[in-house]
Order: structure tokens, then C-alpha cells, then sequence
């Protein structure tokens, strides 16, 4: 029953973006990026990167691999800070709030920008103590029954509950892929972010494995801001409201999904839709 | 038999074969006609093994049984009243003059006509003998020379004959060092089996006073108990993984996680230096520098230690086996994948949290691996132990104490005369099993626990 109301839910929600696409837009502005750059050594990868990602939406970065589209998501939450030789430029702002700012602490800013990566990672531990581990280090939890809540909830919005609420103390390498990388988006959620970003999140998935994430996707953006970075321009389209096609490490064009797809300015964005590069 | 003319005519027929059949298959690769399987260095290789094969084994034969014929042509030649007047030493005497006179260098002293006419004679069956040999060398190996060539065809798959014959080669190679551990090992066995004849099993493997009587006469063996030996051994390797293991390992984590690419690139040659450091240096650091130092401290803090004891020879054997420790725990680190590291920091993970509670636990088995090699390694130290252990085999619990390990108790029974029909030395054998088996155990067990962690990465 639940799975059924979910997916009627989905489909009007489908419908309703379809009808409304210039609805993204017009949103409130969650994070804004301005002439964001990124060294890596001698090598520049990114240059003067600025968009603005909507609130609670998701936004799609595609282009050929190589474009350095994973590079500009890991600047959201300063993933490139563990990157050695990585040098990041320009301004990232998180609701007017300067995220390359010295006094900012970035464990805070990690676990409000949640991320999801291409490969499922989970900890080489149970599938409890994979989803608790966030909430246990940031201590959100004041006693057991808490962190329980708070892993049966996240287990819950990353639609994996059901499936592994009886081997909860199995390790979370023993799932299948898709289902790890859905403990791993629960994991993230568990932390309570606003944003999350996701790297090529299907990539590694079997094409049912990856609409089920994708369904998940589209549930999770009533609650998060979320970025997704993904090769596929299909999977774009079904879950994205606004999308940025990069190429060589430029920002070549932002917009409504659905123009970008059936309208796109650039002849470079014509080109790679068209499949003509990549 | 000149072995300049062995190797002239090896090369030469290598040399003639491989070039036959070059050009034998440069002339099936015809515009238009068959496919030929193999390139010509194969056909040219193919016949070269055919070739060599029959010459190699005609000389190794000879090699084999030619010392035994030419002994008995000279034999022969010494005439039959005088052979019964020389004893053994003074018939290889005999020989020997005789071999002299006929490679033409001469004796000392004058020169008998028998020793005279065995000279010569020997010297026309030498000249005749090695012709002879040489001359059947080159006619087998021509012969199959010709044999291989003829089988040369478009179809003839060289290629993978050759890629046999390397095969065999390698296998042959590393069933040199199979055998020769197999060899080790049943020498080890028979020879402790010797000893046991001499002393009960029970006595060695469970008694505990170590006290060989190293003049035994029938009876009066005096007593190998090994637990003291054991206890030792243990206590010291203990000493010497409390001080490597945390060291080694903080030091692991530290290059593969903290240190900027620049340190590292410098510190972990430097480690590995250490690891260079012959163990007898080790040993004579521990005499000199560090067992005094221990001695005169404990006298400061109240504490009777002795400048050589299981402390001094467990603390330098630790430092000796940092590096060890450190460059296997390092492997193991940086073989935990990327991907995991990333999840703990896009949680909000600091980066001592995410080593210890991610990359820690992920890497456990492989760091227990190395621990288990660096414990068989410790087990048979011995340098270090000879030199600042103390040397006393008495069972007891007190690190300060002097005390004797395994492998100085062998080193201490098999120097100075040993004679191996009395259990004093064959004791050796009995000892070096025994550390064996340990460190086979070891060993065994760790590669198993190193090859289950690689398996959950790949
Ligand atoms: N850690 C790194 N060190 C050096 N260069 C990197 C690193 N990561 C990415 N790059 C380079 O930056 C560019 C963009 O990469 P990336 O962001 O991964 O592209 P995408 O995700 O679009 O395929 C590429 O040219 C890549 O080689
Ligand atoms: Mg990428």
C-alpha cells in the first residue's frame, strides 16, 4: 500500500513539474556560486564557475566526463579540502553565507551539505551503525532510543527500510548495489542536511536499481535541496528541474530543464544533447 | 676436456640453428602463400632448444660418467704390484702425478716410466675421449638440427612449442627453491629425530631447566627442557612488538594520512633506511648504548635492571622492527579505498575521526596480517638477542632479568667444536624445528588474514 500511494504521489508530482517547470526558478536561492575556480597542482580545472542552485529542487550537472562537473559539486561542501594540491577560487555562498570563509567550520558545513558518491561506500560495518555513524558523531542523539528513531526515519526516507529492517546488525557491504547506495543517501540523511549532492549516484547501478533511486530522488526534493551530477541526459530530464551543462571546465548554459533539453542557446549544448560530443 | 671447445661448439651450433630456422621460415613467408603461424624468431628459437637439447645431454652425460672412466683408465695403466703397494691416500697421490704429467705441466720429483707411460697414455685418451665426445655432441645436435628444420612448416606452431619449453624452464627453476626448502626441512627433521633418540620428547618440549651437558657420556646427557628457551623467546618478542607495533603504526598513519606528499617522499626512505641496518649493529647498539642507559636508569627510578636483559634486547629488537611494521601497515592503509575515506568526510567526519573509526577497522585484518609476520620475524631474531640478552636460559617472568631465546641456544650449541653423534648439538635441530613450525604458523596465518582483507577490496 505505502509503495503504491508513494508512486501516485510521484506521478502527480511528475505532472506537476512538467506543467510548471519555470517553478524551479523561481524558488528562493539556496547556494550561489560566484567565479568559482579550481587549481589542481598547475593545472586549472574549473573556471569562473558562478549559477545559482534553488531551494528545494534538484539541479542536474551534465557534460562530456572530464568537464569537472564532480569537481565543482566537491566545492559545495569542501570536499576538495582533502584533495592535496586542490586550490578552489571565487565565492560559494550557503544562504548568504560565505562557505570558504576562514572562521567557518567545515564538519558543520559537511553535515548540512550532505553527499552521496558514484560508487556506494558503505562503512565496512552494520547497516545500523552505517546510518548512526553521522548522527553519532555530530551528536544529534541524546539517548539509544533517539539514534534508533533517527535510523529507522532515515532508513524510512531512503525507501530501504522495509527491505532491511530485519538484518539491521548485517553489514552494509552485503547489500545489493543499489541498495547500498540507498544506504548510503539514508546515511546522509540521517545527518539532517538541507543539501545533498550526489556524484554520478547511478552510475554503478543495474537500470531498476537506478529507477528506484530516481523515484527517490524526485520524493526526497520536497524536503532537500539536492544537486546531482550525472552522465545520463535522460536522467536529467526525469529528475531534474534545472540543469548546467559544463564543458572544459566552463559553465556553458543554466536553465529550466525542460528548455535546456528542447531549447538549449549554445550550439556546444546542442551539440552534446544531440550527442554529438561526450 | 677443454671447456673452451664445449662452449665454442655450443655457440656455434646455437648459433647455426637458430639461423636455420630464421631463414627457413623468412622463406615459407611468401607473398601469397600460406599463413605462416609463428614469426621467424619462434621457428629460429624452435630449432635452437631441438638442437641444443641432444648436445646438452650428450655432454652432461659425459660430464657424469667421464670422471669415473678416466679414474679407472689411469688405474689401469698403474701396473699391477705397484697398485697393490699404494694405500688410498698414496694411489690419489699417484693420480694426481699422473694427471699433471699429461696435461704437461710437470711433477716435482722424478718421474717414473710407469708414471711416465700413464701420462701419455692418458693424455691421447684424453685428446681421444674429448674429440670424441665433442664430435657426438655436434652429430646429435645436427642431426636434430635437421630433424627440427624439416618439421618446420607454415602450419608448425613454434610459437607455442617455444612458450612450452620457457614453461618447463620456469618450473624447473622454482622447484630449485621448493626443494631446497623441502631438503631444509627434512634434514631439519631427520636430525631432530636423531636427537630424540637420545632424549624423551616430553622432556624437551615440556621441561624446564635447560642445562646441556656439552661433554655427555652414555647416560649423562644433561637436560633440554625448551620452556625456558620458549619463555624467553616470547617475553622478548613481546617487549619488541609493544615498542614496533604503536610506533610503526602511528607512523604509518601518520605518512599515509597526515604528511604532506613533500615529507613523505623524504621520511619513508629514511624508515626504510632502518630497515637496512644489519642486526648486528642493532646488537652491538643495544650493548653499548641502550643496555647501559636502561641499567643506569632503573638505578635512578629504584629498579634492579640489568644492562643485558630481555628489556635492552625486546626495546632495540622493537626499533628494528619499525620499519617492517610500518611500510606493511602503510600498504594497508592506502589500500583501504578513496571512496570510503570520502564518505566519513562528506558526513562531517574530522580527519582522526575518520581514521579511526573508518579506515582503522577497515584495514584491522590486514594490520593484524603484518603483525603476525612482524611477530615470526621477531621470533627469529637472533643478533640482537646474542649481544644483549644475557644469555641465561633460567625460566622466569622478570624482564629485567638477563634470559636466552631459541635461536641464541642453537647458536650456542652448534659454534666451537660440535661433533653431531651426541644430543649437545643435534639439540640444534630439534631447536630450529621448533622455531620453524612457529614461524611457518605464523607466517601461514597472516598471509591468510592479508589475502581475506585484499579480497574484500577487489
Ligand atoms: N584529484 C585530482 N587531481 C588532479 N586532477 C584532477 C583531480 N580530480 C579531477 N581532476 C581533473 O580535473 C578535471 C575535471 O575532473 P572531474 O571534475 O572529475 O570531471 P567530471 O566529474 O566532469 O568527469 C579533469 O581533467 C580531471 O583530470
Ligand atoms: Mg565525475
Amino acid at each position: 500500500m505505502d509503495m503504491l500511494a508513494g508512486k501516485v504521489k510521484l506521478t502527480q508530482q511528475s505532472v506537476n513539474s512538467a506543467m510548471n517547470p519555470t517553478d524551479a526558478l523561481a524558488r528562493p536561492i539556496r547556494l550561489e556560486a560566484r567565479d568559482v575556480t579550481v587549481h589542481y597542482g598547475a593545472k586549472q580545472a574549473l573556471f569562473g564557475i558562478s549559477i545559482d542552485i534553488p531551494d528545494r529542487a534538484v539541479t542536474s550537472f551534465i557534460g562530456p566526463s572530464g568537464c569537472g562537473k564532480s569537481t565543482f559539486l566537491r566545492c559545495i561542501n569542501r570536499m576538495n579540502d582533502t584533495i592535496e594540491g586542490a586550490r578552489v577560487g571565487g565565492s560559494i555562498k550557503l544562504d548568504g553565507e560565505d562557505i570558504y570563509d576562514p572562521s567557518l567550520d567545515v564538519v558543520e558545513l559537511r553535515a548540512r551539505i550532505g553527499m552521496v558518491f558514484q560508487k556506494p561506500n558503505p562503512f565496512p560495518k552494520s547497516i545500523y551503525e552505517n546510518v548512526a555513524y553521522g548522527p553519532r558523531i555530530h551528536g544529534l542523539a541524546r539517548s539509544k532510543s533517539d539514534l534508533d528513531e533517527i535510523v529507522v526515519s532515515s532508513l524510512r526516507k531512503a525507501g530501504l527500510f522495509e527491505e532491511v529492517k530485519d538484518r539491521l546488525s548485517e553489514p552494509g557491504t552485503g547489500l545489493s548495489g543499489g541498495q547500498q547506495q540507498r544506504l548510503c543517501i539514508a546515511r546522509a540523511i540521517a545527518v539532517g542536511p538541507e543539501v545533498i549532492l550526489m556524484d554520478e549516484p547511478c552510475s554503478a547501478l543495474d537500470p531498476i536499481a537506478t529507477a528506484i533511486i530516481e523515484e527517490l530522488i524526485d520524493e526526497l526534493r520536497e524536503n532537500y535541496t539536492i544537486v546531482i551530477v550525472t552522465h545520463s541526459m535522460q536522467q536529467a530530464a526525469r529528475v531534474s528541474q534545472k540543469t548546467a551543462f559544463f564543458h572544459l571546465g566552463k559553465l556553458i548554459e543554466e536553465g529550466v530543464t525542460e528548455d535546456i533539453f528542447t531549447n538549449p542557446v549554445h550550439k556546444q549544448t546542442q551539440d552534446y544533447i544531440m550527442g554529438r560530443i561526450g | 676436456m677443454n671447456s673452451l671447445a664445449v662452449a665454442a661448439l655450443l655457440l656455434v651450433l646455437l648459433g647455426l640453428a637458430y639461423q636455420s630456422g630464421w631463414s627457413r621460415s623468412r622463406a615459407l613467408a611468401t607473398v601469397g602463400g600460406p599463413k605462416v603461424h609463428s614469426r621467424p624468431q619462434y621457428h629460429g628459437s624452435y630449432v635452437a632448444i631441438w638442437t641444443m637439447m641432444p648436445a646438452l645431454v650428450v655432454l652432461l652425460l659425459w660430464a657424469w660418467l667421464g670422471g669415473e672412466l678416466t679414474h679407472n683408465h689411469i688405474t689401469a695403466q698403474i701396473p699391477a704390484d705397484t697398485l697393490q703397494a699404494l694405500d688410498q691416500t698414496a694411489l690419489n697421490a699417484a693420480i694426481n702425478r699422473i694427471r699433471a704429467i699429461a696435461s704437461g705441466f710437470g711433477v716435482a720429483g722424478e718421474v717414473a716410466p710407469y708414471e711416465q707411460a700413464a701420462g701419455e697414455s692418458l693424455r691421447s685418451f684424453q685428446m681421444l675421449t674429448g674429440t670424441g665426445v665433442l664430435l657426438v655432441a655436434a652429430l646429435c645436435g645436427g642431426a636434430a638440427l635437421l630433424y627440427a628444420r624439416g618439421r618446420i612448416t607454415a602450419r608448425l606452431r613454434a610459437r607455442n612449442a617455444v612458450e612450452r619449453v620457457v614453461n618447463i624452464a620456469l618450473l624447473l627453476c622454482s622447484a630449485v627453491a621448493i626443494l631446497t626448502t623441502l631438503g631444509i626441512v627434512a634434514s631439519l627433521l631427520t636430525e631432530a629425530l636423531r636427537f630424540f633418540t637420545f632424549i624423551n620428547p616430553l622432556d624437551f618440549f615440556f621441561g624446564t631447566v635447560w642445562a646441556p651437558n656439552n661433554a655427555p657420556t652414555a647416560g649423562n646427557y644433561g637436560r633440554y627442557g625448551l620452556l625456558p628457551l620458549l619463555a624467553g623467546t616470547l617475553m622478548i618478542t613481546a617487549i619488541a612488538m609493544l615498542v614496533a607495533v604503536p610506533v610503526g603504526l602511528m607512523a604509518a598513519i601518520y605518512l599515509s594520512q597526515y604528511a604532506p606528499r613533500r615529507l613523505r617522499a623524504v621520511a619513508k626512505p629514511m624508515i626504510e633506511i632502518l630497515a637496512g641496518i644489519p642486526t648486528i649493529v642493532f646488537g652491538f647498539f643495544a650493548l653499548v648504548t641502550v643496555g647501559p642507559f636502561l641499567r643506569d636508569f632503573g638505578r635512578l627510578v629504584g629498579l634492579n635492571i640489568n644492562a643485558t636483559s630481555a628489556l635492552t634486547a625486546g626495546i632495540v629488537m622493537g626499533i628494528m622492527i619499525i620499519p617492517f611494521v610500518s611500510s606493511l601497515s602503510d600498504d594497508i592503509l592506502n589500500q583501504v579505498p578513496r571512496t570510503l575515506r570520502d564518505g566519513a568526510y562528506g558526513l562531517g567526519a574530522t580527519q582522526s575521526e575518520t581514521i579511526r573509526n573508518v579506515l582503522l577497522p577497515a584495514a584491522l585484518p590486514g594490520i593484524v596480517g603484518a603483525f603476525l609476520l612482524a611477530v615470526s620475524r621477531a621470533v627469529g631474531e637472533t643478533m640482537i638477542v646474542v649481544l644483549a640478552a644475557g644469555n641465561a636460559p633460567v625460566l622466569r617472568g622478570n624482564p629485567f632479568e638477563p634470559v636466552a631465546t631459541i635461536t641464541v641456544s642453537i647458536v650456542n650449541q652448534l659454534t666451537g667444536d660440535t661433533d653431531f653423534s651426541g644430543p649437545q648439538s643435534l639439540v640444534g635441530f630439534a631447536l630450529g624445528l621448533t622455531l620453524f613450525v612457529i614461524t611457518l604458523g605464523l607466517n601461514i596465518f597472516a598471509l591468510y588474514i592479508v589475502r581475506r582483507f585484499r579480497e574484500q577490496y577487489e
